[in-house]
């Protein structure tokens, strides 16, 4: 007796629901489970999955956040006990992105429309004590180098990587353009930011990782080296690039941020797969929302609304059937 | 307070008695094996360098293995009827179960439906009932002072603004810690009844203790599924050893004559073991609680890695916008928490000790218990207060403080005014200290430091212990571990010395100073439950990353058991020798060295076996400020979800705890033969 009368308060519910929303199309044979999106420890991420969450919600899908890491998570999208993750970098995530959609049970939904960027970073004030930056070839002379040193790496410079596992083939493109520099690899996004934030306050020298969308290049004045470009061939074939015997003598490539996901998702929920396929921001925007948060101390939830306002035509588009 | 338990220690495992089995003693052999080693290592690299550098070719591809084998079970293994991953996956919603209980009574409130499309039935406890029902628990196993306490731990969670994510966190740890008390239990009661169990036993314990959570948490991710119940399982596995280890020493410890008393009364099996030996050893088994409880809350931040949230993941989310104030707070929360059960613990640990109070004489509801009662009505009012004015259900957000930028500052000022002097003391360090020892290490040759290993596991122990301290360091030669666990004993024993040389002095300072003694408990309360990725940032700011700045973390973390030790072993030198020391015209210096640190040398060296224990559970957080040690392996292998990579690093790791324990302790023990 309960169990019908729940059931049928919760029909009631969702007819008066999708009555009340004349814009959300009605989508048939589709799941009324929660939809579980993924949630990591970056600000960005964050926007943009809420983004995406709101977005279904409209569409009268039901949603869930799963908290999770990065990397581990692929462990969770193959089982199907997550099903979207709306950030995986090119940059950092394309080998485990790889592994995964090998599998079969992971797919890859497009991209995001933001690009990843990664290069070698340094504050405006260097300048001063490197006049040829940004061009890369300043970075040779033995008075750069020497302002860049700390005494474990003098008279070499010191250039602070990302994690281990980022990769990013640095100490190869130090050989490879034979740079008077020591690379010293952070531990953790954390740890490098930490590390731009103490010498930035004492405008003490520093070269480090630097991605974008982030927060940094808003807070801090700065200006990213520029390498010779990155192309497949300078990566892969030695012969290619400035140095006729080494490959990656060339800078970083820029790289899509991907959404990916549970393979199942598309036969469960047909109509919540072709909107998340069909979600798309861009850095420039993206780069303000993160600033709004990170800076100046707005919350997530505000500033993903004011979005949702803003933009009203561009998500109904992504839902519509 | 009860303060004789030690707050965060994993029992170490006593070996068994061999009495006569005394290890040969030559006085020639040390000299002579030292000499040898030294010229090995001085001149034989030319003639055999595989003695040095362990050939690639002859490492076995375990990792391989175990990696294959986890496919299996992942994909074939089957009992017929059903497979072993549906056998997990049921485990894992029977766990769910009673976490989604607690959840929504402590967190979400009573919801119909999934997801975002739930409906809230029922709102969950509101502030003021859960704040008031702590008051009443700390009332009941502790009397006021206590009420106040965790009252007040709770009132910061409140005022900080931490009460969602706390409330989530404190759900997980309320389903996590009786399971691990139970499963302890019956572990340690098999183990107590069949010693061939026990055998068995004792080194997977110890496995699961010293292995690096992150080695193993790919495969718990894919057999337990991903979210809290996955993260609850990954928290048993670390936190349930203590339990078992407390009940099968609590058991033992049972006097004789009660176990003659149960026979001659005619007990059964069941009714000796539950109605005997279990009520006897109460309130040991209530130090197992402790540790259990203890060592969940050590998890949170990991736990919150694969979708625990709460806590855990305001930390990390605070520190990757450098935000070191939030950071904090979210910290200091957990702190907080950890100080609320741990004190709930350890009185309900001296209740149990006491004899039961008389039954009260009132037949009613309310005199038989008053406590339950009170609880009660205390959901009722709040209840209703809640519905009738919001703030009493969610604490309104106006009313919540926070230090804001204050703490970034701090280290703002420190780290403009004070770098070159940090950096001077740091570089000092570094260059003439660990630079050095790290390549002193890394050169020596692994046959010989194997050898040396066994050499000391036979003087000290005989030839099984000789066997196996030389069978483990040899294995993380075979495996190709070899020269990261070197970088990984020099790190680590660099920061146990320095974490001995700070914190013995401060111990023997503290032991006869009661005031002083208080307050470094709280300090090292503190150090050991606050997550280091707290204080690891700043560190970072004023130290950069590498070698250092792991130091510096390692001995924050692993000081407490140096201090706690040498004040335990101090406090319990009886005092009667000291009077006689002192009649014999023994001066204060010569009383403390002659008589008081000898007598408390084997408890000083059990902190120190402590010390390595703690100094190695923080390798992967080390990994995450840059170090190149075991560590890092098993965070790489985490990352790239390789579970053979990551077990067989994480084994290493537990192998070097193993042989550092195993001598230590034997060690100990026969100090402590020539002492008596």
């Amino acid at each position: 007796m309960f169990k019908t009368f729940r059931l049928s308060q919760t029909l009631a519910a969702t007819l008066c629901l999708s009555a009340a929303l004349a814009t959300t199309p009605a989508f048939s044979q589709e799941s009324t489970d929660p939809i579980k999106l993924t949630l990591h420890d970056w600000t960005g991420q964050l926007i943009t999955t809420e983004i995406m969450g709101e977005v279904l919600k409209k569409a009268g899908y039901s949603v869930e956040y799963v908290q999770a890491d990065y990397l581990a998570q692929f462990a969770g999208l193959e089982s199907g006990d997550l099903h979207v993750a709306m950030e995986m970098w090119e940059t950092t995530g394309r080998d485990a992105m790889d592994a995964a959609t090998a599998t079969g049970k992971v797919e890859n939904f497009g991209e995001t429309g933001m690009q990843a960027k990664e290069e070698w970073w340094y504050p405006e004030y260097m300048k001063e004590k490197c006049p040829g930056l940004p061009n890369w070839e300043a970075l040779k002379s033995e008075a750069c180098a020497e302002a860049f040193s700390i005494p474990e790496t003098a008279p070499k410079g010191r250039y602070l990587g990302g994690p281990v596992t980022w990769g990013g083939f640095d100490d190869e493109r130090v050989e490879a353009l034979e740079l008077p520099f020591e690379v010293i690899h952070a531990g953790t996004d954390a740890a490098l930011f930490a590390e731009l934030e103490s010498a930035y306050q004492r405008q003490a020298p520093i070269l480090l990782w630097i991605y974008a969308p982030h927060w940094a290049p808003a807070k801090y004045k700065g200006e990213w080296v520029e390498f010779p470009p990155y192309s497949k061939e300078c990566y892969e074939d030695p012969a290619a690039g400035l140095n006729p015997d080494a490959a990656y003598d060339c800078g970083k490539p820029f790289g899509p941020i991907w959404k990916v996901g549970w393979a199942g998702v598309k036969d469960k929920w047909p109509g919540a797969y072709a909107a998340i396929k069909a979600f798309t921001v861009d850095n420039d925007e993206m780069g303000a929302m993160i600033t709004k948060v990170d800076l100046e101390g707005q919350k997530i939830s505000d500033v993903v609304a004011e979005w949702m306002t803003a933009n009203e035509a561009r998500w109904s588009e992504w839902i519509k059937k | 307070m009860g303060a004789s338990f030690p707050f965060l220690q994993p029992v170490s495992t006593p070996l068994p008695e061999r009495a006569g089995q005394r290890a040969v003693r030559a006085r020639w052999l040390w000299p002579a094996a030292l000499l040898a080693f030294v010229l090995f290592w001085q001149f034989a690299k030319p003639v055999a360098k595989w003695a040095f550098v362990y050939p690639s070719a002859w490492e076995l591809p375990a990792a391989r293995w175990i990696g294959r084998a986890t496919k299996w079970l992942q994909d074939e293994a089957t009992f017929g009827l059903f497979t072993f991953t549906d056998l997990t996956r049921f485990v894992a919603a029977v766990i769910d179960l009673p976490y989604r209980a607690v959840l929504s009574l402590l967190s979400t409130g009573l919801l119909s439906g999934q997801g975002s499309s739930a409906v809230q039935q029922l709102p969950p406890l509101s502030w003021l009932a859960v704040l008031a029902i702590v008051a009443l628990i700390g009332h009941h196993a502790g009397g006021l002072r206590l009420a106040a306490l965790v009252t007040a731990c709770f009132g910061f969670l409140v005022l900080f603004g931490q009460w969602t994510s706390a409330m989530v966190t404190l759900a997980s740890i309320v389903v996590a810690v009786p399971i691990g008390v139970v499963v302890g239990l019956v572990l340690g009661l098999a183990a107590f009844r069949w010693p061939p169990f026990e055998r068995a036993l004792v080194p997977v314990l110890d496995l699961m203790q010293t292995i690096p959570v992150f080695a193993y948490l790919v495969p718990v991710l894919v057999f337990f599924g991903f979210g809290p119940t996955a993260a609850i399982v990954a928290t048993l596995i670390y936190a349930l050893p203590p339990m078992a280890r407390v009940t099968i020493l609590a058991l033992r410890s049972v006097p004789s004559e009660i176990r003659d008393l149960g026979n001659m009364v005619g007990c059964s099996r069941r009714q000796m073991t539950w109605r005997v030996m279990i009520p006897s050893a109460k309130d040991s088994l209530m130090v197992g609680v402790n540790q259990v409880i203890m060592l969940s809350l050590n998890m949170v931040i990991i736990a919150s890695m694969i979708g625990a949230g709460g806590l855990g993941f305001d930390v990390l989310a605070a520190l990757r916008r450098l935000d070191i104030g939030a950071g904090l707070e979210a910290g200091l929360a957990i702190v907080a928490l950890a100080v609320a059960l741990d004190r709930l613990s350890q009185a309900y640990a001296e209740k149990a000790g006491q004899p039961a109070a008389l039954a009260p004489s009132g037949t009613g509801l309310v005199a038989r218990h008053p406590y339950l009662v009170a609880a009660l009505a205390v959901v009722i009012v709040t209840f209703l207060a809640g519905l009738a004015v919001p703030a009493a259900q969610v604490f309104p957000e106006g009313w919540q403080v926070s230090t804001g930028a204050f703490w970034s500052e701090v280290v703002r000022w420190i780290n403009v005014n004070f770098f070159d002097a940090l950096e001077a003391i740091r570089n000092a360090i570094l260059l003439n200290l660990l630079v050095p020892l790290k390549r002193l290490l890394g050169g020596l040759p692994w046959s010989g430091v194997v050898l040396m290993l066994a050499l000391a596991g036979y003087r000290l122990g005989g030839l099984r212990l000789a066997t196996l301290v030389g069978v483990l360091a040899l294995l993380i030669a075979v495996t190709g571990q070899w020269e990261k666990a070197t970088i990984t004993v020099y790190l680590c024993g660099v920061s146990v010395v320095f974490a001995a040389l700070i914190g013995i002095p401060l111990g023997i300072l503290a032991a006869e100073r009661e005031r002083l003694w208080r307050w470094l408990q709280l300090v090292i309360d503190t150090l050991q439950t606050l997550p280091s990725f707290v204080y690891l940032m700043p560190v970072v700011m004023l130290f950069r990353v590498g070698d250092f700045t792991a130091m510096i973390a390692v001995v924050a973390y692993a000081v407490a058991p140096a201090i706690r030790y040498t004040v335990l072993g101090l406090q319990r030198v009886d005092p009667r020798v000291v009077e006689a020391g002192r009649a014999m015209g023994c001066t204060r210096l010569q009383i403390l060295t002659k008589i008081k640190l000898k007598l408390a040398l084997p408890e000083i060296m059990l902190g120190l076996n402590q010390t390595i224990m703690f100094a190695l559970s923080m390798l992967v957080i080390t990994a995450l400020v840059g170090t190149r040690d075991l560590g890092q392996e098993v965070y790489i292998a985490l990352t790239k979800a390789d579970t053979g990579r990551g077990l067989i690093a994480g084994l290493s790791v537990a192998f070097i705890a193993i042989i550092a324990d195993r001598l230590i302790s034997a060690g100990a023990r026969r100090i402590r033969e020539r002492v008596s």
